[in-house]
């Protein structure tokens, strides 16, 4: 396999504002790197320097191998979805598509072999002839797709192509999206602010704040093992629990205690010889929680405690309960008795349990 | 290199016209500004000698009924336009039938040169044979309506062409005004009970605030620069009885051939219209900025 | 008010105001249409009246004898000072000279607002600040050097002299109305065609250009009622035979010699008065848009 993309000590500046900070990923070919953080975290603006619609201030982009920083987008063998489509008004669906093509000189016999070829792939024949304005939101993102398959580029970029459809179409295109990746393998980035976007397309993950990355790794990796607070709370929904904790050793491991309100603080013994420093924040996965007697094994603790809230979710439901000042969410299956204002034993499973430093907010096991 | 003036190619398209207008607008500020410091007379001379233009403007009388003259229409004029304007735009608001007919009557004079304003006014309000001889016929033998021809009150006749060519306009900002304000808040005053005419003095004019600024600016400027209508109206006459700064200004550069004094007079009326307009503008590109 | 038929006359008293309050709604509506229409009324019957029915007759009566001879005399007899060859020359000077001053200045007002919307630059703004401070300048303070400035280029008194006037001052107004329209563009469409390779010129031209039409309609229309409707500069840097008809108009009216005729004056200003009507009438709703783009923020 060969890096299709790379980006080395990447720094991007507006005025004084720093807006990204020694920014370095490398991807490879057939790689589906998404982008992923809070509005105003660079992601669009790393998306816009890959592409070269944005100057760098310092360091390197390379696209295949060439070193693409001093490069024009037209030049960058890329191709782009935007967010608002970016269709071109006064153009047909076809001359949306072959636009680019005819802008480079491709002669038109092969201008209209490629779109037959990605309207029958889009299945939008029937489009062809009409203008964006009579297009509905879903055609036009369609259309946007279209525009971007038939450069057939080496990197694909995306910004946020389905953040302006409803719910119910935004899971169908973005299967069609998992799908054209996986029979086209091309490569592929992808900027969102939905984590569960980033999470099912995925294979490489980029969670940026602030202009930082703050980890770099698979959807498995970030969400079994986030490196820091702000990845653990940004990734999953709904959000991992983060509990203040203090730690004491104890015969076997080293004991967890976790205050409550009106009631003896909550005690866990975690068997896994860690060293923990005294406070803690414990972070645990509402999936990790689960009512006594469903989960087995090493790591299972088992406590009681008040239920506060049933939420029920159809598949599942969850229940709150407070902990350590938090309201902490727990996944209990469909049928479970849980009652508010009534005690209920849980089990914690303290085999997937993430331990953060609360100053400096970093994974500590 | 290609990639260099590739980047440079949107400042080569905008660079005539901004030296253009560096040159052409501000550079002739410039010169004016500096020739009313000067003696120049017929021909521009380039030595600066002080403010004595200024004293010279100041000291004359013309000027002075000129811009006396200005403050009289110029208030006038926006507070009249602006009135009736208003009334205009509330009365078309209440859903008529014949709305886009009456709007475009009302806003026709905007399309017509103030040249041919004042050559209509000036005929209509004829002391011989215009308004006066009509009313005298419906049996008013005694009515007398000379304004035209009275250095008292020929500046109001001005007054009377200008309100009627630009209050049709000031109609049209101020109906578009109303009809952008939201719609839901006035819904919900409505379900509160409020009274029509309480939706419209708490609710909907405070909100045009900035339209009525708009406006006051619009008319402004258009009062200062005044000249045409002045002109085709009455000459600036009886006498001097109707002179404006503009035709003043014009009068001494172009038949009186003192460049010196001209250029003072022009400087005077640039500086009132930005003592006007430069708050307001700054104020806009500074909302827009940020 | 709990009693039944109490309730209803209110109601019927309530409705009867309506009804009153919208007739007097119309007919306030109405008497400010007549007073808007009074002056061309009072115009155009003039027009059409003998000297002799006008000294006798009165203001607001319909002639009685229609008659067009004002009209002939207005486009191709009248003097304007020694000449007499009526308003024709001077209506097609106006045309000589708007045409293409409103061409070339919307031309330039789009590719400067197309700059300065989608393809900012360090200063883009500023120069923008400088063109718009520049609408507002009384006209009177560059009356002087311009005059200066067309002798040394030996355009004096010329109509491409005058062109030259019109555009210089004409494309602040075109570049804010354009500027003010590509801002609403989405600045990914910029983006989107970057990528698919277009540049400067082919982005405008294929992109721009054809999303115009409403835009160009209103900075024409507006350009061309400011131009044709133009005094100041007219009367200061034309010559004899090269002024615009407004000029002319103005002339023929204040004429000294001979007997007033008030017919030939009220045909004359119609004549000038028609082309700019006609576009309104034609494009009213592009012309009040222009209007307002002119004055209130975009």
């Amino acid at each position: 396999m060969s890096v299709m993309l790379e980006v080395k000590n990447l720094f991007k500046n507006y005025g004084s504002v720093e807006i990204l900070k020694d920014i370095n990923v490398a991807i490879e070919k057939g790689d589906f790197l998404v982008l992923v953080g809070p509005s105003g975290c660079g992601k669009s603006t790393l998306l816009n320097c890959i592409a070269g619609l944005e100057e760098i201030t310092a360091g390197d982009v390379m696209i295949g191998g060439q070193n693409m920083t001093d490069v024009s987008p037209k030049d960058r063998d890329i191709a782009m979805v935007f967010q608002s489509y970016a269709l071109y008004p006064t153009m047909t669906v076809a001359k949306n598509i072959t636009f680019g093509m005819k802008v480079r000189g491709v002669d038109a016999q092969t201008q209209q072999s490629k779109l037959a070829e990605v309207a029958k792939q889009l299945q939008m024949e029937p489009l062809l002839n009409r203008k964006p304005g009579q297009l509905s939101g879903g055609q036009r993102q369609r259309v946007a797709m279209g525009r971007a398959l038939v450069r057939d580029p080496k990197l694909f970029l995306f910004d946020e192509p389905l953040s302006n459809l409803d719910a119910k179409l935004r899971v169908e295109m973005r299967t069609e999206i998992k799908r054209l990746h996986l029979d086209l393998g091309a490569t592929m980035v992808y900027v969102t602010h939905d984590q569960i976007e980033a999470m099912t397309l995925a294979t490489k993950i980029v969670v940026l704040k602030d202009g930082i990355i703050q980890q770099i790794g698979t959807p498995a990796e970030i969400y079994n093992n986030p490196k820091n607070l702000f990845v653990a709370d940004f990734m999953g929904s709904p959000a991992m629990n983060l509990m203040p904790a203090t730690t004491s050793s104890a015969k076997s491991g080293t004991q967890i205690q976790i205050e409550r309100e009106n009631d003896e603080p909550l005690i866990l013994n975690d068997k896994a010889g860690l060293n923990l420093p005294k406070d803690v924040i414990v972070g645990l996965r509402p999936e990790d929680i689960v009512e006594a007697g469903f989960r087995a094994g090493t790591g299972v603790q088992t406590a009681t405690c008040m239920v506060d809230i049933v939420e029920p979710a159809g598949a599942d439901t969850y229940v709150m309960t407070k902990l350590g000042g938090t309201e902490v969410t727990t996944r209990l299956h469909a049928e479970t008795q849980a009652t508010p204002g009534k005690p209920l034993e849980f089990a914690f499973d303290l085999g997937k349990v993430s331990y953060f430093d609360p100053d400096t907010g970093s994974r500590l096991n | 290199m290609l990639k260099w003036f590739e980047k440079q190619v949107p400042k080569i398209v905008l660079a005539p016209s901004f030296i253009a207008i560096l040159l052409f607008v501000y550079g002739f500020i410039v010169w004016t500004g500096w020739v009313s410091l000067t003696r120049s007379r017929l021909l521009p001379k380039y030595d600066i000698v002080g403010f004595i233009q200024y004293e010279r403007l100041f000291d004359s009388p013309r000027w002075d009924t000129a811009m006396s003259n200005l403050f009289i229409f110029g208030v006038l004029f926006i507070v009249i336009s602006m009135f009736l304007g208003l009334l205009i735009a509330i009365l078309l608001d209440q859903k008529i039938r014949v709305e886009g007919v009456l709007r475009t009557i009302y806003l026709y004079p905007m399309a017509l040169s103030l040249i041919v304003t004042g050559t209509a006014w000036k005929w209509i309000l004829n002391p011989g044979l215009g308004i006066e001889s009509v009313v005298q016929g419906w049996g008013f033998e005694n009515f007398k309506f000379d304004w035209l021809i009275n250095p008292d009150y020929a500046i109001y006749t001005v007054v009377i062409a200008g309100v009627w060519q630009a209050s049709g306009f000031v109609m049209a900002l101020f109906l578009a005004g109303l009809r952008s304000v939201d719609d839901e808040v006035i819904k919900a005053a409505r379900v509160d009970g409020i009274p029509t005419t309480r939706i419209y003095s708490a609710i909907i004019l405070p909100s045009m605030a900035p339209i009525f600024l708009s406006a006051f600016i619009v008319l402004a400027h258009l009062a200062i620069k005044s000249f045409d209508l002045v002109i085709a109206l009455t000459g600036g006459g009886p006498g001097y009885a109707t002179d404006l700064p503009a035709t003043y200004m014009y009068a001494l550069a172009f038949s009186r051939g003192d460049i010196g004094q001209a250029a003072s007079s022009a400087m005077v009326m640039m500086m009132v219209v930005f003592a006007i307009v430069v708050p307001y503008l700054y104020s806009e590109l500074r909302a827009k900025n940020d | 008010m709990t009693d039944f038929s109490t309730n209803q006359t209110t109601r019927k008293q309530g409705r009867a105001g309506q009804i009153a309050l919208r007739w007097g709604l119309y007919l306030i509506l109405c008497l400010f249409a007549l007073y808007y229409l009074m002056p061309l009324f009072v115009m155009l019957t003039t027009s059409l009246k003998s000297l002799e029915e006008i000294r006798t007759g009165s203001l607001l009566s319909l002639p009685r004898n229609i008659t067009f001879d004002a009209w002939s005399t207005a486009w191709s007899k009248a003097c304007t000072g020694i000449q007499c060859e009526g308003l024709r020359p001077y209506f097609w000077n106006s045309l000589l000279l708007s045409v293409p001053a409103v061409m070339i200045s919307t031309l330039l007002g789009a590719l400067n607002g197309y700059v300065i919307a989608q393809w900012k630059f360090k200063g883009s703004n500023l120069i923008f600040s400088l063109m718009l401070f520049g609408c507002f300048i009384p006209f009177q303070v560059v009356l002087l050097p311009m005059a200066r400035v067309l002798g040394i280029l030996n355009m004096a008194g010329t109509i491409p002299g005058l062109i030259f006037v019109h555009v210089v001052y004409g494309i602040g107004f075109t570049t804010l109305f354009f500027r003010n329209y590509y801002v609403t563009i989405p600045q990914e469409l910029v983006k989107a065609a970057k990528v698919d390779g277009a540049g400067f010129v082919r982005i405008f031209w294929s992109i721009f250009l054809p999303l115009s039409l409403p835009i160009i309609v209103v900075t024409v229309i507006w350009q061309f009622t400011q131009i044709w409707n133009d005094f100041l500069f007219g009367v200061s840097f034309s010559q004899a035979g090269t002024q615009p008809v407004t000029v002319a108009l103005n002339n023929i009216v204040n004429s000294t010699t001979g007997v007033k005729e008030y017919n030939v004056d009220m045909a004359a200003a119609i004549i000038a008065a028609m082309p700019t009507l006609l576009v309104y009438v034609v494009a009213g709703k592009y012309f009040i848009r222009g209007l307002t783009a002119g004055s209130v923020k975009g």
